[in-house]
């Protein structure tokens, strides 16, 4: 069967505004099956988010290939959903504008879209919080409605980029479980981005390790925990903490090269 | 109102037996609003006093020359002449009107002007880079000296004032909306995109919102300019209005009549400032709350 995203060979270059060239990610190959949920994990600033950029058609690749449901990627392609790290949801709207937004630019009707985004706002925890403006609510719910927002449009592909890093540690991983109720009655492909190795294994079937930057994939590791799971307890099973130390020991390295490089470039 | 909902707040959270001294905090507080704005409208009233009362004494005192500088109860009989009787050129609210129609029309027509190339060239780099220098050089121009231009061009009616009050308005609003366009959040326009929208409804759901706090802001300054957009253009000639009025006391050397056409446009301005201030409440109903002392 066909691969629901394939990165094949992939650089991204920007030009940094001092007129430079820098390489976000080099030479990176991955593939995410249908219905998969994929977490990305790595060290700050090897790549992460540019990987979710490609696959979202924001910035097209400078070599190799990306193919989303079976067509290389030109603009954005139909059936992404993409929950952005910081706060994206539209400030002069209301959480119920603000979820019924894209019904509304895919062309649906006011009253339908409203019907809609009411009922995915009840199903993110939200109802009677319908007329608040964004700054009316805490961090959580603001990320509630992102989420909602995100899967009215029924993705096929979400792409979450360190959605919930913001928020402490309670709200977090209630938000894991509801995004984990939530998908599971999708049948979306999920790439979760995050510099959480026990949010990557808690959550996700597979989890990629990329190196430092230039960014590729150094491994990956299929996550065999069953389903459906509990967050809070799922890193107490003996499978956790076993694959959690195996990817851990890819990881640390890379972890600690970013950070030399980090100092380094600090002192210099 | 924010004691109000402090106070819910506070009762939620400390239980039944510490309502007490909640209410009390509340009944505090309010105490507390109501005399800070007492003395707030009292050393108001003080201030005028003492100018006013300084100016009347200044003047029956010999100090200050009355001929130049007239002095409050002959402006405030001026006035009152005026509501009363009329002014030379016809009954005073006839004047007010004209003006407020000058006005009026220039700030409405120079700001929807000034919004939508403002719009356009805060969407389009390469439109901003061609126009760049034009409009840096056309705003270096003292634009009240158009209003000459107006005069000859449009005559003396309506338009030439309506001209001159929304060139000055339009580059003020110009400039905020283009600054507001170009700042707008990266996040958003990338979010709204992936949601689909095209760039119709980006320029038309993010852009624009986005941009409103900064052209809002630009209409309170650019009120001011309109009214003076439309004096000016009276004075460049015109049959009525309250720059003509001025202009007409100005030429019979009626120093009352002078100020007393100042204190009716100081008048409308505040009136206008408070609409636009309501108008702004109500369009960024979505921004919290500011602290009320930061405004003026």
């Amino acid at each position: 069967m066909q691969p629901t995203i394939e990165l094949r060979g992939v650089t991204k270059r920007f030009l940094t505004p001092s007129g430079g060239v820098y390489t976000a990610l080099r030479d990176l190959t991955m593939t995410v099956e249908a219905g998969e949920f994929c977490a990305v994990v790595g060290p700050t600033g090897c790549g992460k988010s540019t990987t979710l950029a490609l696959i979202s058609g924001l910035e097209p690749p400078s070599e190799g290939r990306v193919d989303v449901l079976g067509k290389p990627v030109k603009g954005i392609p139909d059936g992404i959903g993409y929950m952005f790290q910081t706060d994206a949801v539209f400030p002069w709207k209301t959480v119920l504008e603000n979820v019924a937004a894209g019904p509304r630019y895919r062309g649906s009707s006011a009253r339908d879209a409203r019907d809609k985004a009411r009922d995915w706002i009840s199903r993110v925890g939200l109802a009677g919080f319908e007329d608040r403006f964004p700054y009316q609510l805490s961090g959580g719910m603001r990320k509630r409605v992102a989420l909602a927002q995100c899967l009215i449009n029924e993705p096929r592909i979400l792409l979450m980029d360190e959605p919930f890093s913001a928020l402490d540690v309670q709200t977090r991983s209630l938000m894991e479980n509801e995004l984990l109720g939530l998908w599971a009655a999708s049948s979306a492909s999920v790439v979760f981005v995050t510099h959480d190795l026990e949010e990557a294994i808690s959550l996700s079937d597979r989890v990629f390790v990329i190196t430092a930057g230039p960014g590729t994939v150094k491994s990956n590791y299929k996550v065999h925990l069953p389903r459906p799971r509990n967050v809070a307890e799922i890193r107490f099973q003996p499978h956790f903490i076993e694959i959690y130390e195996e990817i851990w020991k890819d990881l640390k390295d890379e972890v600690l090269v970013s950070y030399e490089r980090q100092k380094n470039s600090g002192a210099a | 109102m924010s004691a109000r909902r402090t106070a819910a707040r506070l009762s939620t959270v400390v239980g039944p037996q510490a309502q007490r001294p909640a209410v009390d905090l509340v009944s505090r507080r309010r105490a507390e609003a109501r005399r800070r704005l007492l003395t707030i409208q009292g050393l108001r009233l003080l201030v005028a006093v003492v100018i006013l009362g300084g100016w009347e004494l200044g003047v029956r005192a010999g100090v200050i020359d009355k001929f130049f500088w007239s002095q409050p109860s002959e402006i405030g009989a001026k006035l009152w002449l005026w509501v009363t009787q009329g002014t030379d050129l016809g009954p005073i609210w006839d004047q007010i009107l004209v003006t407020m129609e000058e006005t009026a029309g220039g700030f409405i027509v120079g700001s929807i002007l000034g919004v939508i190339f403002g719009v356009i060239l805060g969407r389009s780099r390469l439109l901003a880079d061609v126009m760049g220098p034009y409009i840096k050089a056309a705003n270096a121009i003292p634009r009240v000296v158009v209003g000459a231009l107006f005069a000859i061009s449009l005559g003396l009616d309506i338009k030439a004032k309506i001209a001159t009050a929304a060139i000055l308005v339009f580059f003020v609003v110009f400039f905020n909306a283009f600054q507001g366009v170009r700042e707008v959040d990266r996040n958003l326009i990338a979010n709204a995109r992936i949601l689909g929208a095209r760039d119709r409804q980006l320029t038309t759901e993010i852009i624009i919102p986005s941009a409103l706090s900064w052209i809002i802001a630009s209409l309170h300054t650019s009120f001011g300019l309109a009214l003076v957009g439309a004096v000016v253009g009276e004075l460049f000639g015109a049959t009525q209005g309250l720059g003509e009025l001025i202009y007409a006391a100005k030429n019979n050397f009626d120093a009352a009549g002078v100020f007393a056409g100042m204190a009716l446009l100081a008048a409308i301005a505040l009136v206008a400032e408070a609409l636009i201030t309501a108008l702004e409440d109500r369009l960024i109903r979505w921004r919290p709350p500011v602290a009320t002392e930061t405004r003026i």
